[in-house]
């Protein structure tokens, strides 16, 4: 028998994390279909659970005196609807590709940080918001994405903590974009993405932040390209991105798609993105 | 215990917390509704509104409805009451599957926005597959705010009245019962240990121990099996085992079958079990197979050969050649992908045995189940349950043989229900091609010949691997005149997943070769694509490759010359759109076929029985099971016609092989027309019947009003049969076996009586930079010989377009690695275009009132037409399927190599 733990506070979660072996459930749009799939192959064992829906607070979307914090239980729907700046543009347009409606509805943007996939939707426009995790536990920290996460499906997040909130620092001006390649239209995993966020005074770019998905174990940003963009007039910033600045990419080739296939769609998935939100 | 608010009333639950909701609602709390497709959120099927926004049950712990509002399909609302209505008047519900999720989907929607845009519809309901309709009515359905139900038709009218199924009332109120849906409330659960190795030996341990300490009534092996430890398609090729013997040849493969208590079964793990593995190196893919030093897999296919199929007519290598055109074409694994996985239940009987189950073939299943328990025929009876389904992956028995076995050994109900990747792993899916082609013209753009060899890959099973070799050498040449014939094919056995029965049996495979070397052709000779396939559409009076002279019913050319003002149009669209474009471009494209209707050069009848009995009942016992598209309603409009009594008087009795006679499989194209007419010729007979009594000319009209029968003739007299003076019920009977012949060495003969055509043209942009593909348009054109319901008709021709998108574009099943819905793709709302429809109806005089078969014709044309527009667009001719973006981008690569290099491109092209 699975225990199933649905505290009401954060205090006694924590209590459950600190003695025992549990997998944190939020929105389950993870646990499930990773369960039934060990389940089809003969192992339907699972760790006992620990549902994070009932600790009140954790759903709101709260402006910060630096931007905002994200509460753990935000689901991509509710991001959708919330009023946010063009900042979030990017995530938002994410939120509109990941799933169906049904998951959306259901899967946070905390958890799909957490279940660290490759093809994470929501992970590369962390990474370009400058996000941090928010992590309540024995010492409470802030710990930025880029060092939450890894490895492949690995975070830092230790077995006693809980990650309660992301917080994303306000970057006033800044657009910011998404753009995802994927073999159909609704209900599919990413081939590649790009995120990318810009900010813009006087007609020069004065702040780039770049980052894309699902070409190696964990998405990258790209600070050679990043660097490059700075000072450039933003109706030519697509044509600065080149294929080194891909370096730190890292793709496979897999039944979505080739690593070769993989770099060339980076690319153009940059220049797009740039064109969008700069040119 | 878990309290919650279930459409509208309050309601609790002793259901675990971690329960996924959909096992809560289907289980504990008796709401089947809502249906369960593959437990991870990749087909909504399960989608139920939470607090009034849409959800996938089989992701939310029951846990988290604590306090919630649950809406599921159950409910009553106006505007699930409007969605229903205006599913059933647009047909958007066809095997009813998704329909519940679907519902909940679009009211999700609805609830927010009043009147949403057709965009608006298509992002909402996303999230839910849909593998019969091809999406396009569904969100027609959506759309309609105030549906106008269709009237059911008068007497003598029902033929050609775009009614809703009669079958659909249950499917959009959530009532129809799939395999999953019921079972004895006594009944264990069967649950399946399968091989998690594609080639590997295996021995057995302490198994009675493991039974003890699992807490389990029974855990089955081969020795359980009473009859014969075999199943499959051919009479003579029994060659898969219900349970392995120490030897497994497919990932997926079943080796023992776990019986106990619901949770007992689910608990158990594989790893827990006393199996010792012995993995051996597995043939993977033909050619492995076909290596001179392969292992032999089946004792009688020497060289993994399991038969060769051929079709000889002249020598086409005597033929002008001034264009040739040759080339190559290999496809993957397709999985059927219906929304329903196995499911049904075994009952004992003091006879044999009762099994309730999905399927096509209700008298196929009774003679596999009978061999396997070692009894009669007779003692085996099939009820079949709803069917969520099928296109060609439910002819084969799954669970039957393994729940009778199961049943047998416990002498009590058994049910068991497949999970998605146990359905994808081992079940059949449609063969792996691997065809080279060669195709000439004269220099007036007739063809003059064709040659094709094809390996097809029936996996480690034979099943319908000889149907596959025989039927892709009399279509291969295509719809076309084509004096010199000579196609060879071979069926090879491997260590893959078994290759079975998908819509078109290997003709959708071919079609892509010939379709590309058509086009091949037309370059050459400098022609307009539409127009060489005009030039040579085969049509009346035609004589095929295999000798058949086509007598009636073949319009081809009228297809053709329907779809041409939309060809130019589309060809003017793209090259005014092309002149300014660099990155997004236009392509157009076009393709036919040719599909025989029924068993190829085989004996398969149907038998119909309708009854007017004494009580004043109507009643079709019709043995034909309606997959979702439609032949319950199709027959019975037949026979309502050939009868002259209204629609709406008859009632059905389906598919059931104790009350039924057998109406042979849903499958081939050929319920329409071959029981049809076995269903207009039951009409008729009871018709001739009531007119004898009646002492009636045959022109008398006929009314029913409870159990007087009247009889009027054009005068106006008439005779009222009071029925419940009759000493007996009226019966008619009727009974069509096509006439086909058996074909010789060279494949000639007649294998087919009648032979459903279409074209269809396509639209696409593709992305030259990212390389994807977005089908703009679809515009069909098919010859069904009579369309006796346009509704289904039009349902058929777009689900198969559906399908045919999918397979040209995203739909690649790979044993061990996309067993799942998120891996293995296949179209949403997203992806299917608007599709046009021209309805060419060339009456079939075999068939009922000049119908032919609809189902399979239209996937055909589909991928060779989108493929020969990827090519208007690009330049690049492809060789296989799906054109994922990345092998669209390692085409193109080589394309503009190959233009760097013209020289060599003229030989290549140049006879």
């Amino acid at each position: 028998m699975i225990a199933y733990h649905r505290p009401a506070t954060i205090e006694q979660a924590l209590a459950v994390r600190a003695t025992q072996d549990v997998a944190v459930i939020a929105g389950g749009t993870d646990i499930y279909p990773a369960h039934a799939a060990r389940r089809a192959w003969g192992e339907p064992t699972h760790k006992d659970v620990l549902d994070i829906t009932a600790i009140a607070g954790l759903d709101r979307i709260e402006a910060t005196a630096a931007g905002w914090r994200i509460g753990a239980l935000v689901t991509w729907s509710a991001l959708r609807a919330a009023t946010l700046p063009p900042l979030f543009d990017g995530l938002i347009a994410a939120a509109a590709e990941v799933g169906g409606v049904q998951v959306q509805n259901r899967g946070t943007i905390l958890g799909n940080l957490i279940t660290a996939s490759p093809a994470g939707d929501g992970i590369p426009n962390l990474l370009v918001l400058d996000a941090s995790v928010e992590i309540a536990g024995p010492s409470p920290r802030r710990v930025p994405v880029q060092d939450f996460l890894t490895g492949y499906r690995a975070t830092a997040l230790r077995a006693d903590e809980i990650a309660v909130a992301l917080h994303v620092p306000n970057l006033p001006g800044a657009r910011s974009g998404f753009h995802k390649l994927g073999a159909r239209r609704y209900l599919v995993i990413s081939i590649v993405m790009a995120a990318g966020i810009v900010a813009v005074e006087e007609g020069r770019i004065t702040s780039a932040r770049l980052a894309v998905g699902a070409c190696g174990p964990v998405a990258q940003r790209l600070t050679a390209l990043e660097a490059a963009l700075i000072g450039v007039v933003p109706a030519d910033a697509a044509a600065v991105v080149q294929a080194a600045h891909l370096a730190p990419l890292s793709p496979l080739d897999d039944i979505r798609g080739s690593a070769a296939f993989r770099r060339e769609a980076a690319l153009i998935l940059l220049r797009d993105l740039l064109q969008g939100i700069a040119g | 215990m878990i309290a919650f608010t279930l459409n509208g009333q309050p309601c609790t639950t002793e259901a675990a917390a971690f329960a996924p909701l959909s096992e809560t609602l289907r289980e504990s709390l008796g709401l089947t509704g809502t249906k369960i497709g593959c437990e991870a959120g990749d087909c909504g099927a399960c989608t139920v509104l939470v607090n009034g926004a849409q959800a996938c049950a089989c992701l939310v712990p029951t846990a988290q409805v604590a306090g919630a509002q649950v809406t599921t399909i159950e409910a009553t609302h106006p505007v699930l009451d409007r969605l229903r209505s205006a599913f059933l008047a647009h047909g958007a519900a066809q095997c009813g599957i998704c329909t519940p999720g679907m519902i909940m989907a679009a009211a999700d929607l609805l609830l927010r926005v009043a009147t949403p845009t057709r965009a608006q519809v298509a992002d909402a309901i996303g999230g839910v597959l849909c593998r019969c309709t091809g999406y396009q009515t569904i969100l027609d359905a959506v759309l309609d705010g105030a549906p106008q139900e269709v009237p059911m038709p008068a007497a003598g009218a029902a033929v050609g009245a775009a009614i809703a199924r009669l079958d659909g009332a249950a499917k959009v109120l959530g009532t129809d019962r799939f395999g999953a849906d019921f079972a004895p409330a006594d009944a264990l659960w069967l649950r399946v240990v399968r091989s998690p190795h594609a080639s590997a030996r295996f021995t057995l341990g302490d198994l009675e121990g493991a039974r003890q300490r699992l807490n389990l009534a029974a855990i089955l092996t081969h020795a359980d099996v009473p009859g014969l430890n075999a199943f499959g398609i051919m009479p003579n090729l029994k060659d898969q085992p219900v349970l392995a013997e120490g030897f497994v040849r497919f990932r997926g493969e079943a080796v023992l079958g776990l019986v106990g208590a619901r949770h007992a079964v689910a608990a158990v793990r594989d790893a827990d079990l006393p199996i010792t593995w012995q993995p051996l190196p597995a043939l993977q893919g033909i050619a492995a197979a076909v290596a001179d030093d392969a292992p032999q897999l089946h004792a009688h296919a020497p060289g993994n050969v399991l038969v060769r199929g051929r079709l000889v007519t002249g020598d086409p290598l005597e033929a002008p050649d001034t264009a040739l055109a040759q080339g190559w074409f290999t496809t993957g694994f397709v999985e059927h992908a219906y929304i329903e996985p196995e499911a049904g239940y075994a009952t004992p009987t003091a006879e044999g045995m009762e099994i309730v189950a999905c399927t096509q073939a209700p008298y196929m299943d009774r003679e596999e189940t009978a061999r396997v328990l070692g009894v009669a025929e007779a003692a085996v009876r099939i009820i079949p349950s709803a069917c969520g389904g099928g296109f060609g992956g439910k002819l084969d028995v799954s669970i039957q043989p393994l729940i009778a076995i199961a049943a047998r050994k416990v002498n009590r109900p058994v049910r068991v229900v497949y999970s998605r990747t146990e359905s994808m792993a081992s079940t059949t899916k449609r063969h792996p091609a691997s065809m080279v082609g060669r195709m000439t013209a004269d220099q007036g753009g007739r063809f003059t010949s064709f040659s094709m060899h094809g390996d097809f890959n029936t996996g480690a099973y034979a099943s319908w691997g000889p149907t596959v070799a025989n039927r892709v050498p009399v279509h291969a040449s295509g719809p076309y005149r084509v004096p010199k014939v000579k196609v060879q094919t071979r069926a090879i056995y491997t260590n893959d997943t078994p290759a079975g029965a998908f819509r078109g049996f290997g003709v959708p495979q071919a079609a892509l070769l010939t379709e590309s070397l058509v086009d091949d052709l037309a370059e050459f000779l400098r022609m307009d694509r539409w127009e060489i396939r005009r030039h040579n559409a085969i049509g009346h009076g035609d004589v095929t490759p295999s000798g058949q002279v086509l007598h009636a019913s073949a319009g081809l050319p009228q297809c053709l010359d329907a779809l041409k003002p939309e060809w130019d149009e589309m060809l003017a669209r793209v090259a005014a759109h092309n002149a300014g474009a660099t990155r997004h471009r236009l392509g157009a494209g076009i393709a036919c076929m040719w599909y025989g209707c029924g068993n190829t050069a085989l004996s398969n009848p149907s038998r119909m029985r309708v009854v007017l009995a004494r009580d004043g009942t109507l009643t079709l016992f019709s043995g034909a099971v309606d997959i979702g598209q439609g032949s319950t309603t199709v027959i019975g409009q037949i026979c309502a016609d050939a009868l002259g009594l209204p629609l709406a008087a008859f009632r059905f009795v389906l598919g059931d092989t104790a009350l039924t006679h057998d109406a042979g499989k849903t499958s081939a194209s050929r319920q329409t027309f071959v029981s049809g007419r076995a269903a207009l010729e039951a009409g008729r007979d009871l018709r001739r019947r009531i007119l004898a009594l009646a002492n009636a000319g045959e022109d008398a009209r006929l009314g029913l009003d409870g159990t007087r029968l009247t009889v009027s003739d054009v005068t106006g007299a008439s005779r009222m049969i009071e029925l419940q003076d009759l000493s007996a019920d009226l019966e008619g009977d009727g009974r069509y076996d096509p006439p086909t012949t058996a074909l010789d060495a060279d494949g000639q003969g007649i294998p087919y009586a009648t032979y459903g055509f279409a074209a269809q043209i396509a639209l696409v942009r593709v992305d030259t930079a990212l390389c994807t593909v977005k089908v703009e348009e679809i515009v069909a054109a098919q010859d069904v010989g009579r369309a006796v319901n346009p509704t289904l008709v039009l349902g058929q021709i777009h689900g198969g377009i559906a399908q045919g998108l999918g397979l040209a574009l995203m739909e690649e099943f790979i044993p061990g690695r996309t067993e799942n819905l998120h891996d293995y793709l296949i179209p949403t709302a997203g992806d299917v275009p608007q599709i046009r429809v021209h309805l060419i109806e060339d009456p079939e005089p075999e068939g009922p009132f000049g119908a032919k078969g609809v189902g399979e014709p239209a996937l055909v044309p589909t991928a060779p037409a989108i493929l020969s527009a990827i090519r208007h667009a690009t330049g690049v001719t492809l060789h296989s399927v799906p054109v994922l973006p990345h092998r669209l981008w390692q085409a193109m690569q080589a394309h503009a190599a190959e233009q760097a290099r013209p020289r060599k491109r003229r030989e290549a092209s140049l006879p």
